[in-house]
């Protein structure tokens, strides 16, 4: 299959819709993922990201809604051949060796049989296997099958690859490899979807992101624009709250118990900020300044979407986690 | 197709499966032969006469097929019932299904390697024990292809309706299912011989049913025809005799044997069908 023009999108879902009986797993998904792009996609537990992954594999279909993936519809064998895919629930023949593993799926791509071997070689180097080429797949740890999975999923030089929890089982050596090697496949032009509940890694490699929540974007946007502006943070004592519109030439202010919030808030005039508020009488104890963190901004997000969903913040799990 | 079937067969290597039949196939085949050899000897030294040891010869190795048809009809459905199943279960289909692979392939690819496995186990284990017994006791069986064909087909047909329940159920069911159902089949085909025998249409028809339901038991049928001597088939075939689950007056009929492929074909279809509407 030749590749897709480069204006095409690499993935599109337009309205994707997915039911189980009476549960919505999707309720209408629209995104789009771009060539050379590494697209984080994000959400609580059940919000729909696995179900979208098997969407656009063709593991599962969708119950409305149109996407292409490679400028082909869901599911298309065709698209399929450049398309790597790290599941969640990476488990290989463990009675197979490593390379014949990564063989295997070089074979069903329709690699030639050099091919297979060469790209295996250079897959397992590439993810830190070269020694253990020969072994058994039962033999390796939880964290070895996640590197091979890896491989695996980069067999052929893929178009697309969609990595699922790719560091979920791998120490902290292995996650800086991982974020290497994400790189290094967006620099040779392909596009990597990204599915992680590893917000830092996230923050760390990608270039767009959506949120998503009860099977729908929330937020979606370059890694800048949905993190939003700089803000201050001042922990202040003896401020008058109703001369809080003092404060406006930096920002908007916000004054919630003994926590000043100025956003957008410029970096540079926090020293003046400073000045402003000790001149009004205020005691400072703390001040904090920088951008929200993805992780904040995520939980943001979600609690919002969910107390307009009429869902009690309490069941986002430990106000943190994204997966 | 053909990769998945290599790797199906590879499976069957790597895991022993394979050397533990092969092992136990050679075991089964050294004591058939040792048995008969004892029995033929005995059989002399009371005088029996040359088409009486013809008879016991070639009941004991009706009898020992059967045996065999039990433990392949467990070998069938214990490789058959997790083949898809526990791919599914563990999460390795995850990673095949997502490759340009059509879930027809996948199937097939499995049902043909297994085949394979199945039928070399079935066929060289029969094959073997008939010359064998042909050795030590100078009876040759009328037809040595024909029953060790039917031996296989049944094989291939309880390995196919595994299949066909691995798409939908976890190993262990799918396994029991079919080995249960190969024992109603068998019962049933007995019972309906038995009903036809003493004119009771109604069980006559239940087993005609049956053995259109599971093709199994006629098939056995046609195992059993191939191994009885001319002479027996020819005076005591009527009668009660027919109700006697190791004779056969008749191999299965051509429309019986072409209803059997049929029914694989639609097995098989089945098992597609299923595990494309399944989600993985």
């Amino acid at each position: 299959m030749a590749d897709p023009s480069p204006d095409i999108p690499v993935i599109e879902t337009t309205d994707l819709r997915k039911r189980y009986g009476g549960v919505e797993a999707l309720a209408g998904l629209s995104m789009t993922v771009r060539a050379g792009e590494v697209f984080g996609f994000l959400g609580p537990n059940g919000a729909g990201k696995t179900t979208t992954v098997k969407l656009l594999l063709g593991l599962a279909r969708p119950t409305a809604g149109q996407g292409s993936v490679l400028g082909a519809p869901l599911g298309d064998l065709r698209a399929r051949r450049r398309v790597g895919y790290l599941p969640e629930l990476f488990r290989y023949q463990p009675w197979l060796r490593a390379r014949e593993v990564l063989e295997l799926h070089g074979e069903l791509i329709g690699l030639r049989r050099q091919q297979r071997r060469t790209n295996a070689a250079s897959l397992l180097e590439l993810v830190g296997l070269a020694d253990r080429r020969d072994d058994l797949v039962g033999r390796f740890s939880k964290g070895m099958q996640q590197r091979l999975g890896l491989g695996v999923a980069l067999m052929g030089e893929p178009r697309l690859v969609i990595l699922d929890e790719p560091t979920s089982a791998l120490d902290p050596i292995g996650r800086v490899d991982v974020r290497g090697i994400i790189r290094t496949a967006r620099d040779r032009g392909a596009a990597v979807f990204l599915n992680s509940h590893l917000l830092s890694e996230v923050e760390q490699v990608c270039d767009r992101v959506a949120i998503v929540d009860h099977g729908r974007v929330v937020a979606s946007g370059a890694l800048d624009d949905v993190l939003g502006a700089a803000e201050a943070s001042v922990r202040v004592t003896g401020l008058d709250a109703s001369r809080l519109g003092a404060f406006e030439v930096f920002g908007t202010p916000t004054l919630d118990g003994d926590r000043l919030s100025i956003r957008p808030m410029d970096p540079e005039r926090v020293p003046e900020l400073v000045d402003k508020v000790i001149a009004m009488g205020g005691r400072i104890h703390e001040v904090r300044s920088g951008r929200t963190s993805l992780e904040e901004r995520f939980v943001e997000l979600v609690s919002s979407d969910r107390s307009m969903a009429g869902t009690p913040s309490s069941a986002l799990p430990g106000n943190r986690v994204a997966s | 197709m053909i990769t998945i079937a290599r790797i199906t067969i590879g499976e069957a290597a790597r895991r022993r499966v394979l050397w533990v039949l092969v092992a136990l196939a050679v075991l089964a085949v050294a004591l058939t032969a040792w048995g008969t050899d004892r029995l033929v000897s005995l059989s002399r030294d009371q005088g029996s006469s040359d088409a009486q040891i013809k008879l016991i010869v070639s009941q004991v190795l009706i009898f020992i097929a059967f045996q065999f048809t039990f433990v392949l009809a467990m070998t069938a459905a214990f490789l058959g019932a997790p083949a898809i199943a526990s791919d599914l279960e563990s999460g390795v289909a995850q990673a095949l299904l997502a490759r340009p692979l059509r879930r027809s392939s996948y199937l097939l690819g499995r049902w043909l390697g297994l085949s394979v496995v199945t039928v070399g186990y079935a066929g060289g284990s029969a094959l073997l024990a008939i010359l064998a017994v042909s050795f030590v006791s100078d009876y040759t069986p009328p037809s040595i292809l024909a029953p060790v064909g039917f031996l296989a087909l049944q094989a291939i047909v309880l390995l196919s309706l595994a299949l066909l329940l691995s798409t939908r159920l976890a190993p262990i069911a799918g396994g029991a299912v079919c080995v249960v159902a190969y024992g109603l089949a068998w019962m049933g085909g007995v019972l309906g011989d038995i009903g036809r025998t003493l004119g009771a249409s109604s069980v006559a028809t239940l087993g005609d049913l049956s053995r259109v339901l599971l093709p199994t038991d006629g098939l056995w049928r046609g195992v059993v025809y191939g191994l009885e001597p001319a002479f027996v088939i020819q005076s005591v075939g009527q009668g009660l005799a027919r109700a006697n689950p190791f004779f056969a007056a008749d191999p299965p009929s051509p429309i019986y044997l072409a209803w059997s492929v049929l029914w694989l074909a639609l097995v098989l279809g089945a098992a597609i069908t299923l595990l494309r509407r399944r989600e993985v």
